[in-house]
Order: C-alpha cells, then structure tokens, then sequence
C-alpha cells in the first residue's frame, strides 16, 4: 500500500548524515559501548523540524539506546549532540524534559495508583506548587485549575476523557499507551520521541494512535519514533533512519528507503524485501 | 478474669505518650515510604539523632528551645547526609545503606571513644527538667476514671505528643495534597517516567527523606522526655521495623493510615500482655507450662498472628482503598 505524504520531501540527498535545512536535533560522533558491544556509533545525524522521523532497525540496533543517551537517561562515552542549537550531554534527563525533549518508553511507564488525571497533572509544566516551597506557601490553585483545562482537553482528544478518575493501572495496554503519549505532551514539548507507540496495541487503536502522532506534527512538534512495523513507518514517515549494528546505514524518504538494497539487507532480510517494498 | 483491666491496659497503651511517639515517628516514615517510596531501613537513626541533639544541648547548658532545634535540624541535616550519596541508588540499595547508616550511627554514639559526649552505653540523664516544668498539671495528681487513670506527668506528654501528632499530620496532608505531594507519589510509582517528565526525581527524594527525618526527630525528642533518659540501646533496628509494620498496618500512603496504625499496633501489643499476664496468674492450666517470662514473650506470637491475618485478608492497610491496591497489581 502507497500512501501520499501529506507534505513535500524533505529536498536532501537521501543518504547517512546528510545535512538537512532546519534541523532540531543535530548528532555527532555519539558513541556508546556496552562491554565489547558497540551499541551507538553515530558520525553524524540531523532530525529536521516539524518532520515525523522514524527510526528502524533490527532488534539491538542501538534504536532504545540512541533514545537513552538523548534524553538524558544514559551518558554517551564520546560525543555530542545539540538540541535547538544547545549542546546537551551530560546533562539530567529532567533538564533534558523541561528544554522540551520528551520521551515515552518501549514498556508503557504509566503511574497505576495515580488516577488518569494525575498522570497528566504531574506533567504539567507551570505549577508553583510543585516545589517544596510553593506546596507550603499555597496558591497554586489557579495553575491547577489551568493545567487541569488542558489535561482535559488533551484527554478529550486521545479519547481518555471517560477515564479521567479511574487509576491508570485499571487502563488497557493500549490506552496506556495512549495515556502516555498524552501525558507527554502536557510538558509541552517542541521534539516528542515515541518508543515503540503501537507495539501491543490492537489495529484500531493503532491507526488512531497514527492520527494523534500525524497531530503533533501539524500543532508545529517534531516527532522521532522507533517502529518495527513498516505498514506503519511507510504510511505516517516523513523521513526514515536505518540503524543497524550501532550504525546509521541509510536515511532518506520512506518510499526510498523500501527499495534500498543495504536496508533490505540488513533490517528485512534477503528473502522478504519484495513483500515490503 | 478482669477484662475491663486488659481493655484499661490496652486503651491506656493506646493514648499514651508512647503511642504518640510512635505515630509521630510513623507519619515521617509514612511520607517517606507510603508516598515517595523510599525504603528507608534506618528510621531510628533519625529519632536517634533527635533525641541526643536535644539531650546533648540541653547537658551542655543549652536551654530548651535551643536543645529541641539542634535535634530537629540534626535530624533534618542526616536527612541530607544520609541521602546525597544514597538516593541515587536503587531502591533495594538505598535500603540496604540506610539500615548500615543507623547501625553504625548508633554504634558510635555507643562507644567508649563518644562517651565524653554522649555517655556512652549509659546515654545521657536529666535533660528533661525544664520540659517537665512547664507541665501546667500537677505531676502526682491523678487525671480520668475507674480504671483509665494517668498521673498529671504523664498527661503533659500526653498532651504535647498527641499536639503534635496533629499538627505533624495536617503538615504532611498539606503538603501530599498539593502539587508536590502528586510528584512525589509518581516517583512512587515510577522513578523513570517522572523523571521523563521534568521532574528532578533526585530532589523530591532528598526533600522526603530530610522533612520524614525531621518529624521523626521530633518523635525521638518526645520520647527523651518521656523516659527522662536516653541510651542507646532504646535506638535498635527493631524500632525502625515496628514502624514500618505501623504503616502498612494503617495503610502506607493514607494521611490517617500512620497514626491509626500506631494506636491499632499498641493497642494489641499492651492488651495481649496484660491478657497473658493475667492467664498466667489465674489459669491453672496454663501457669503449668508457662511462666511469667514467657507468658510475656507470647504477646508477640499473638501480635504476629493478627497482623498475618490482616496482610492476607487485607494487604492493603485499614485505611488505604482497595481498588488502589488492585491497579497496582495489574
């Protein structure tokens, strides 16, 4: 199935590191090695704004890893990597979340004796009351109340809103996924990296779930996720990034890269390109 | 069998200051454990450092308030200490040091190298005169009825622990009722994805464990008062356990769940030792295979019965929901 893309490609040569226009994340010489296993081996990467970017590769690519070491989560042993400009390794995953680099993960990280709602709140990005300080001294109720309108609103949108009281370890797989996705964006982000968003989840909610991805890029964020099913990278991708074995091998637009004979290869298999492409 | 003695025994158990100290000391664990989810094994320490920080004030000419700051701020600061190169571990480790924290903590104040300081083995005696001045009742005046009766000494304590058993809850409720208290249950639930949400997971910990370790350094102050003497065989890792068995008894994570299971935990503990104490004496049957000594040690086999039963047939605490226990098991 070909799908149209609902913009024009991005006008760069389709190949490893290459430069683009108006990149948000821009990535060099990051390495990482686990033991003897070099799991991150970047020379250079630029993810350009506004663009749905997906990232694919065979199991142990070093896809979870990259997400790590850009969110703070883990250190890279050498290298950088700037950020609307900034350079940020070494700095702490929460710092990583308040420049506006959020992250969800590959195993749903909900906060099950937290209600719906309280998930979301606890996102939120202006809440006076969320200091030691401001708890004791009060007034952080008109921020709640403002927080409180947008958890509202973001959850009306994913569908959640019926679900608002209930504890979100009461929800189903993928309407934590969902929730997750969600309470991302009440901080606000300007880049949102997904972790896997619909492995386990059923195809109906997967396409809803694409819908709410594809709105994220229309409301002006950048989206970089890791997806294992090409169905899925091929219909919603603006642009694809094939890492493999720690390496970057191939990037470019996701009806390119399908024919690429090195992904094909590396990521698909020999025997299985032609059902894909 | 006089029951009306053995419910007096138990009720007494339950108002009393001894009661009140262990609340106190469990509402700090309670905001530590039940909300921020740190298991911190060496609870004691910080009633420890309280109770010598005032104490040792106090010895050495200090006044009175002077003696109950030193002990809440030291208390407070071990807070600080114990937590910078510790609660960026795992939850399993971070216990682990905590409980090593207070053993060896406790172990210096013991020693003979301290003594100058601290007493050594003998602790630290009559600090607690100007405490016991300002009780406004009379101390050898007998306050209540029948059988629940308390001498105006005891009812000072009384008094200023259940104030601030108060005042400690209505703290900590504000403070869990706000924004703040919402983080620190989502690093509860999961460390990383609060983190992944901008929240400096580090600090709220740092900030739980210094303010829990300064309300049960109030706690360690009351009970210096209390028994008028301080050793430090009265700081052992038990006391750390039996709070937390207060805890989950109440329902860790319930702003009342602390205090009730204080009160529920000594209510059973003083009535079932009256109760073999008095079966001991009265029951011919049972003065023939026990005696007195060990009559006493069986109020723990029964304590620990009744809190079996109340793990399996409710895990999660008198106080805490059940529908909360069952979204953290899916």
């Amino acid at each position: 199935m070909r799908v149209v893309l609902m913009r024009p490609e991005l006008d760069t040569a389709h190949e490893p590191g290459v430069a683009k226009p108006d990149p948000v994340l821009t990535i060099d010489g990051m390495r990482k090695a686990f033991g003897g296993l070099l799991a991150v081996d970047i020379d250079h990467l630029e993810i350009q704004r506004n663009t749905i970017t997906s990232l694919i590769g065979p199991n142990g690519a070093g896809k979870t890893t990259l997400f790590n070491l850009l969110t703070g989560f883990d250190t890279p042993d050498s290298g950088q990597y700037a950020f609307e400009g900034e350079l940020l390794v070494g700095i702490a995953a929460h710092k990583v979340a308040q420049r506006g680099m959020v992250r969800t993960f590959q195993l749903t990280k909900v906060l099950p004796r937290l209600s719906v709602l309280d998930n979301m709140l606890v996102a939120a990005k202006t809440q006076p009351g969320a200091t030691f300080r401001g708890a004791i001294l009060g007034g952080w109720h008109s921020a709640e109340r403002q927080n409180r309108e947008q958890a509202m609103d973001i959850l009306q949108r994913f569908g959640l809103a019926a679900m608002t009281n209930e504890y979100a370890g009461s929800l189903s797989g993928g309407q934590r996924k969902l929730l997750e996705m969600a309470r991302a964006l009440m901080v606000k982000p300007t880049v949102v990296m997904l972790d896997e968003p619909t492995a386990g989840v059923n195809p109906v909610l997967v396409q809803s779930l694409l819908e709410h991805v594809k709105d994220l890029r229309e409301s002006g964020m950048t989206v970089l996720f890791v997806e294992h099913d090409m169905d899925v990278v091929q219909s919603i991708s603006d642009w694809v990034v094939v890492v493999a074995e720690g390496h970057v091998i191939a990037e470019g637009p996701p009806t390119v890269i399908a024919r690429n004979p090195a992904v094909i290869e590396a990521y698909l298999g020999k025997h299985r390109g032609e059902d894909v492409a | 069998m006089e029951w009306t003695q053995i419910l007096a025994a138990g009720v007494l158990a339950t108002i009393g200051p001894v009661t009140a100290g262990y609340a106190l000391s469990a509402i700090g664990l309670n905001l530590q454990f039940g909300y921020a989810g740190l298991l911190n094994f060496g609870h004691v320490a910080f009633m420890l450092v309280g109770a010598y920080g005032t104490a040792m004030t106090v010895e050495f000419g200090g006044p009175l308030w002077l003696g109950l700051i030193v002990g809440i701020a030291a208390a407070v600061l071990l807070g600080l200490l114990l937590g910078i190169p510790t609660l960026r571990l795992r939850a399993d480790y971070f216990a682990i040091t905590s409980i090593a924290a207070a053993e060896v903590l406790r172990l210096v104040v013991r020693s003979s190298w301290a003594e100058p300081l601290t007493g050594g083995v003998f602790g630290i005696q009559g600090f607690a005169g100007d405490f016991h001045r300002l009780n406004p009742f009379p101390a050898s005046e007998l306050y209540g009825f029948g059988q629940f009766v308390v001498t105006g000494r005891s009812l000072w304590v009384i008094v200023v622990g259940w104030a601030l058993v108060l005042l400690a809850t209505l703290f900590v409720a504000r403070l869990i009722r706000s924004p703040w208290g919402r983080v620190l249950k989502a690093i509860r639930e999961d460390e990383d994805a609060t983190r992944s949400l901008g929240k400096n997971v580090f600090a709220y910990k740092l900030q739980a464990l210094m303010i829990g370790g300064g309300i049960a350094g109030l706690a360690g102050i009351l009970f210096a008062f209390e028994q008028q003497s301080i050793y430090p065989a009265g700081f052992e890792p038990r006391i750390t356990f039996i709070l937390f068995v207060m805890v989950i008894l109440g329902g860790a994570g319930s702003i009342w769940g602390a205090v009730l299971g204080a009160a529920v935990f000594n209510f059973l503990f003083f009535a079932t030792d009256t109760l073999m104490a008095r079966l001991q004496a009265n029951v011919d049957w049972i003065e023939a295979i026990l005696s007195p000594a060990e009559a006493g040690l069986i109020k723990y086999v029964l304590v620990g019965i009744a809190l079996m039963l109340l793990i399996v047939f409710r895990p999660q605490g008198l106080l805490r929901s059940r529908d909360e226990s069952r979204a953290d098991a899916s």
